[in-house]
């Protein structure tokens, strides 16, 4: 609002036109899952018009940089890049590589790398690439980037645009107008989005797209541009940066695997790649202090810092692959900390028959939500399939502070740690996170003191000693952030950047991306010096990561020679009588480095960083438009059709992303969609979302009087055009069905809803807030529960935000009866017994396969 | 309606004039504390001026009011009023945000005189070019019109005896006639689209006709010109209900009191911000002394009037309205009609000074009749 008060225009692209849109300047509708083809739009929209930044592009991307040989576009195999194996479904990355550094990805495995999400590893040390790439700085080389990304795009017209997302050209003219004019050496233009983005077949390839769209544009590493993630939860970039991933370790470290990571130095130089540019060169300095907080003293050079205690991952352990796991009776335990995957995890049916098969669940949350109570009370209850009585599930219910009766920090989406006081104490018997974990891990410890058993030498060993205080013996939480930021065991001094890390067993660190945050024994993110009284960085507000640096890769807001872009967006530059970079903000670039540096040959790592290379994390110091590798799905993004799709992919014969991943079970049915039949049983599209008045999966909302009023049941909405083709009427009840499951709610046929006219057809789209459950003050049926779990490929993340339905007016069949109702559904898809998803629906597998293998000679 | 000039309002220092106190003490223009006994010394006005060009129908004011003065729960009631489930401000809601849901063309919008209603700054129609072919907003209307709410007060939330009107209103913004029966759909596509909120809220007025009626003195004017009622004091006899010309008063059903917003007057004595404001994350909700906000109102309607929102116009903040302006005013896009507010709100105690000369003119009558009678009687 405030950007908007000072002139900036706003654009919003949603399925639906919410309370966002209504005070945009621009409301663009879209069909749920087409981002890709609306964005690729874009990028054709710049490059046919040569509207990108050139001299931007030029020197800090790898427009110019030089791609294989072997290399085949989508365009050249119906949608499948070059190196796809249909036996297992993920590509071979040989043939995206630059000209001449093919065998850097020799020794990969990209089953594995599909099955532990490794991408989600590379989030910010970028795959192994080489800092020496032959360049074409004319852009004229038909296999440079820039050309290769102009063939791929070129299909993407506005005609294309409304075919796939059903936007009107004019307005699509509108938005590429606005963004590309308001983009250059005086303006910038931010790309903001909310995390549902993300929940798609192909999340990670969708914030690729803006990514380009942004480096072409030079709207990275300047002020008011950046691609902006609008978090779910107050402190979701935090749970990433101390991750509760289970491929990630603190500050992007991968977590070991037991195949490729068989001994500390695997594992380490897996990580600093020594041959490539960047601060990851650096990597066992922040491994072995990492080693050092966990192990402390019983951590030594000598013992490669207990490498032997880390536990190793050797597949898939997300979470939807755990659930099935729980459903064949494989996980025997469960812990949950302020969540409630009964409601809010999609194929809820599958969430609840896998907690009822544990032997024991351990729910920590505020109220008595459905993830503790979905033994007495959830549709499975209703229809049979779970049997109170005979529910072999323990559940223990444990009471949990909330946010405000605990101290903390909490990382929000600029990377700013930001501490929070206790306001007062939780009620009765309810504790923080902090002091359950402590406690659990010290009485364990205590039980384990006279093991002499060799798998209980990690938790002994343990470094477990935290400062306690008042009447519950509460952990100090600023002790655990002084152990985060890391500290010298020769001086005890804190630590003040990550560069004092150090390999050798003399520091110890939590995580490497956060020493600064207790700089000279202070909490730094407890600052709050007002606005006013400081720049308009506001550097003394809260303390960001790295090394409190408000815009990352902030040496891009100077040109090549260290001169801000413009007077306008100056932000950053060279300053020749000092010798160092000067500028509102903390130089995300070595501070004394000159533009002018050039490495030696043999140069590695930060040393082999030039003057003018500010991607300083990527192997080749660049942004990336194009990106060799480190994505399981290609090189560039690709529209696909979400998993669930009434219509044709109108780009290619691919019509989903060939290397998602499915898990075609029967409880997790996925519905047909063209070129298979019966693709009209469930012909509309659906999307989920929240409303402004609940907090996910309603734990903190629905059981709260004043907050549950204001959105008081579950309703859906509809647009008058649908409501007229299915006899809906506005607060009568309707109901959602897909192959998992039924859905009941109130219909709100608004004017906020529109169809749309795809490939020549009108596709409805149907709207449902996902925050209800059987408990609470409100309750209602839960949308997630119509999900199939079909994941991204690259970070496992689902499909949450596009699949397929259909709507009939009035209740759902309620009891046993619910059953047969949905398999009446799934008689006619079909896919009554099972459903094995088509996912390879052109011909050109083969030819893709073939151009991987360079041993038959690639082209 | 043309771009207006930007009205000189009179500021509180002119408004604090012993004579304008002791003339409008009834009627018109003043400063309420100093006439309520508090003297010239009396801190500055303190009021709300509400924006609702920057409202994001958070309903965060909503929330904080409640858990604040420790205001009930209202129940679970879908409405079905756009994302409105409060309905009204009641005993039990004392911040409102209205939600107003309507597809409207910007040339029907201009020949009513409105230019844009909120539209302004919108580059392209919402669904222009897409196939749209029905409008839904008189059938929300007509549904919503029989959707009340059992609030636990009384009025509260009840059905509209007129679901008509409600439809015709609905129509009216479309610009189509307005003869539509509840629940048929009239037809024509929809292209642009607007969602106005409004967080409301009791007016403070400075002729309170709650107050103005109230028999115990349980309604007080506080030191800082806000309207208050003492919990303790109220005996139900809901006098002040049909005093309020905003419709803002109510009682809750078992203990018989009135209750109402009191702009936190315990919050204002700790010199603290009220927890509507508070809470707002766009400073849609001001608060502060009465005479910057005006000044304030006025330069924010300059400046939305400069980029073109020529609807855009003040509500409760001229003194010498019928209720002598409001505490508690607001910045609307459109007629106040169109947010269920009344055009011209008029204390119903301005016509006391009238009654009492007409009752007293009777008297008179009255009293010279009886002479008559009795001097009649003697020859």
């Amino acid at each position: 609002m405030v950007a908007k008060e000072r002139g900036a225009k706003i654009i919003h692209v949603d399925p639906r036109f919410t309370r966002t849109s209504a005070l945009a300047n621009t409301y663009v509708p879209i069909r749920a899952g087409t981002d890709i083809a609306f964005l690729g739009g874009i990028v054709r929209y710049i490059l046919e018009n040569e509207l990108d930044f050139r001299e931007y592009v030029l020197a800090y991307t790898n427009a110019a940089s030089i791609v294989s040989e072997d290399f085949r576009d989508t365009e050249d195999l119906d949608g499948l890049f070059s190196g796809y194996d249909p036996e297992t479904g993920v590509y071979d990355p040989t043939t995206w590589q630059y000209e001449g550094q093919e065998a850097a990805v020799q020794d990969r495995d990209p089953v594995m790398e599909r099955e532990t999400a490794m991408p989600l590893q590379h989030e910010s040390h970028g795959p192994g690439v080489s800092g020496r790439v032959r360049r074409d700085e004319t852009l004229q080389h038909p296999r440079c980037v820039y050309q290769i990304l102009k063939r791929h795009y070129d299909r993407y017209t506005p005609e294309m645009v409304e075919r796939i997302c059903g936007i009107p050209p004019e307005k699509f003219a509108d938005v590429a107008r606005a963004w590309t004019e308001n983009s250059g050496r005086e303006r910038t233009t931010a790309l903001a989005y909310a995390v549902g983005w993300t929940q798609h077949a192909t999340g990670a390839q969708n914030i690729r797209t803006g990514a380009i769209i942004q480096l072409l544009l030079g709207n990275v590493g300047r002020p008011g541009g950046g691609i902006m993630a609008f978090r779910g939860h107050a402190s979701i970039q935090g749970s990433t940066d101390i991750p509760t991933l289970f491929n990630l370790l603190p500050g992007y470290l991968p977590m070991p695997n037991a195949k490729l990571h068989e001994t500390y130095d695997d594992w380490v130089t897996s990580i600093c790649h020594p041959e490539q540019k960047g601060f990851w060169y650096h990597a066992p300095a922040y491994c072995a202090s990492l080693m050092k907080a966990y192990w402390g003293d019983a951590a030594t050079p000598e013992n490669d810092f207990c490498y032997e205690y880390m536990p190793r991952i050797n597949g898939d352990h997300g979470i939807y692959k755990q659930v099935l796991d729980m459903i064949d009776g494989k996980i025997k335990g469960y812990l949950l900390f302020g969540q409630n995957p009964a409601v809010g995890s999609i194929n809820g049916r599958a969430q609840r028959l896998g907690m009822a098969n544990l032997d024991w669940l351990v729910v920590r949350d505020l109220f008595m939500i459905e993830s503790a109570t979905f033994w007495q009370n959830s549709q499975e209850v209703e229809t049979g399939e779970i049997v109170p009585e005979e529910c072999r599930t323990e559940v223990f219910f444990l009471p949990a502070a909330s946010h405000v009766e605990k101290e903390g920090t909490f990382t929000q989406t600029q990377r700013l740690l930001q501490w929070r006081e206790k306001a007062l104490d939780p009620p009765n018997d309810a504790r923080s996170d902090l002091w359950f974990i402590y406690h659990l891990g010290r009485i364990i410890k205590e039980k384990l003191a006279g093991s002499t058993l060799r798998r209980d030498r990690p938790i002994r060993d343990v470094a477990w000693d935290y400062p306690l205080h008042g009447e519950y013996a509460e952990p100090s939480a600023e002790a655990v952030l002084r152990e985060i930021n890391g500290y010298s065991l020769e001086t005890g001094q804190t630590l003040r950047t990550f560069g004092q890390y150090r390999d050798d067993g003399t520091t110890v660190g939590g995580c490497w991306i956060y020493c600064g945050v207790f700089a000279d024994g202070v909490n730094q993110a407890a600052r709050r010096r007002p606005g006013k009284e400081q720049t308009w960085v506001a550097p003394e507000w809260g303390w960001a990561w790295p090394g409190n640096r408000r815009v990352l890769y902030n040496r891009a807001s100077a040109d090549p020679e260290g001169r801000p872009w413009s007077e306008r967006k100056a932000y950053l530059w060279w300053n020749e009588e000092t010798g160092c970079w000067d500028g509102y903000d903390e130089p995300d670039f070595e501070r004394t480095k000159p533009p002018t540096y050039r490495p030696g040959p043999e140069a590695e790592g930060t040393e082999a960083l030039a003057g003018d290379d500010p991607f300083i994390m990527q192997g080749d110091g660049k942004g990336w438009l194009y990106a060799p590798s480190g994505l399981i799905d290609g090189p560039m993004p690709t529209h696909y059709e979400p998993p669930e799709s009434p219509v044709r992919n109108q780009l290619y014969g691919q019509q989903a992303n060939p290397a998602r991943k499915v898990y075609d079970r029967p409880e997790n049915t996925t519905h047909p969609s063209p070129p298979e039949p019966n693709v009209e049983v469930y012909p509309y599209v659906f999307t989920v979302a929240r409303l402004t008045e609940h907090h996910t999966a309603g734990g903190m909302s629905r059981f709260v009087e004043h907050l549950a009023e204001l959105q008081p049941e579950m309703f859906f909405e509809v647009s008058p055009e649908l409501a007229a083709e299915r006899g809906l009427t506005h607060l009568g009840w309707g109901h959602v069905i897909t192959a998992r499951g039924c859905v009941e709610g109130k219909v709100l046929v608004t004017d906020r809803l529109t169809p749309l006219r795809i490939a020549d057809r009108i596709v409805h789209q149907v709207w449902m807030p996902y925050h209800w459950g059987p408990s609470g003050w409100s309750t209602g049926d839960s949308t997630n529960d119509l999900f199939t779990m079909v994941l991204d490929p690259n970070v496992l993340i689902q499909e949450g935000k596009a699949g397929t339905c259909d709507v009939q007016a009035g209740r759902r069949p309620h009891g046993p009866d619910l059953l047969e109702y949905l398999r009446e559904y799934r008689r006619r898809a079909g896919i009554e017994e099972f459903h094995h998803t088509p996912i390879i629906t052109t011909d050109a597998a083969e030819a893709s396969h073939r151009c991987g293998r360079t041993d038959d000679g690639g082209a | 309606m043309v771009a207006h000039e930007p009205r000189t309002v009179p500021t509180e220092t002119d408004l604090r004039d012993e004579r304008l106190i002791r003339e409008n003490r009834i009627f018109g223009p003043l400063d309420p504390a100093p006439e309520a006994g508090y003297g010239m010394d009396a801190p500055p006005r303190m009021g709300f001026f509400t924006d609702t060009s920057v409202c994001i129908g958070c309903k965060a004011c909503e929330v904080a009011c409640k858990e604040w003065n420790n205001v009930p729960e209202t129940g679970l009631d879908l409405l079905g009023m756009s994302y409105d489930n409060t309905g009204d401000l009641t005993a039990n809601s004392w911040r409102h945000v209205a939600f107003i849901e309507q597809p409207v063309s910007r040339e029907k919008l201009a020949e009513r005189g409105t230019a844009t209603g909120g539209q302004a700054g919108k580059e392209t129609p919402a669904f222009e070019g897409l196939p749209t072919s029905r409008v839904a907003a008189p059938d929300m209307a007509a549904r919503a019109a029989t959707t009340g709410k059992e609030t636990g007060t009384r009025p509260g939330v009840p059905p509209s005896p007129e679901p008509g009107a409600a439809v015709e209103m609905a129509t009216e913004f479309l610009g189509m006639p307005s003869t539509v029966l509840p629940g048929q759909l009239p037809g024509g596509e929809r292209t642009d689209f607007r969602w106005l909120m409004m967080s409301d809220v009791c007016k403070h007025c400075t002729h309170a006709g709650c107050l103005d009626v109230c028999p115990t003195g349980a309604l007080f004017r506080t030191e800082f010109g806000t309207v208050v009622v003492q919990e303790d004091i109220c005996n139900g006899c809901g006098y002040c209900i049909s005093g309020c010309p905003y419709g803002v008063i109510d009682q809750r059903v078992g203990d018989g009191r009135a209750w109402k917003c009191t702009l936190c007057y315990d919050r204002l004595k700790d010199g603290m911000m009220p927890a509507c404001a508070k809470a707002c994350p766009t400073e849609s909700i001001q608060y502060g002394p009465l005479d910057e906000l005006r000044e304030r109102a006025a330069r924010r309607l300059d400046h939305l009037h400069d980029i073109g929102e020529t609807g855009a116009r003040l509500y409760g903040n001229d003194p010498s309205d019928g209720v002598g302006g409001d505490g508690a005013f607001f910045l609307l896009l459109d007629e106040p009609e169109v947010y269920g507010l009344p055009p011209d709100p008029v204390v119903p105690t301005k016509d006391l000074p009238a009654m009492w000369r007409t009752a007293g003119r009777a008297a008179l009558a009255m009293a010279a009749a009886v002479a008559v009678a009795f001097l009649g009687r003697r020859p």
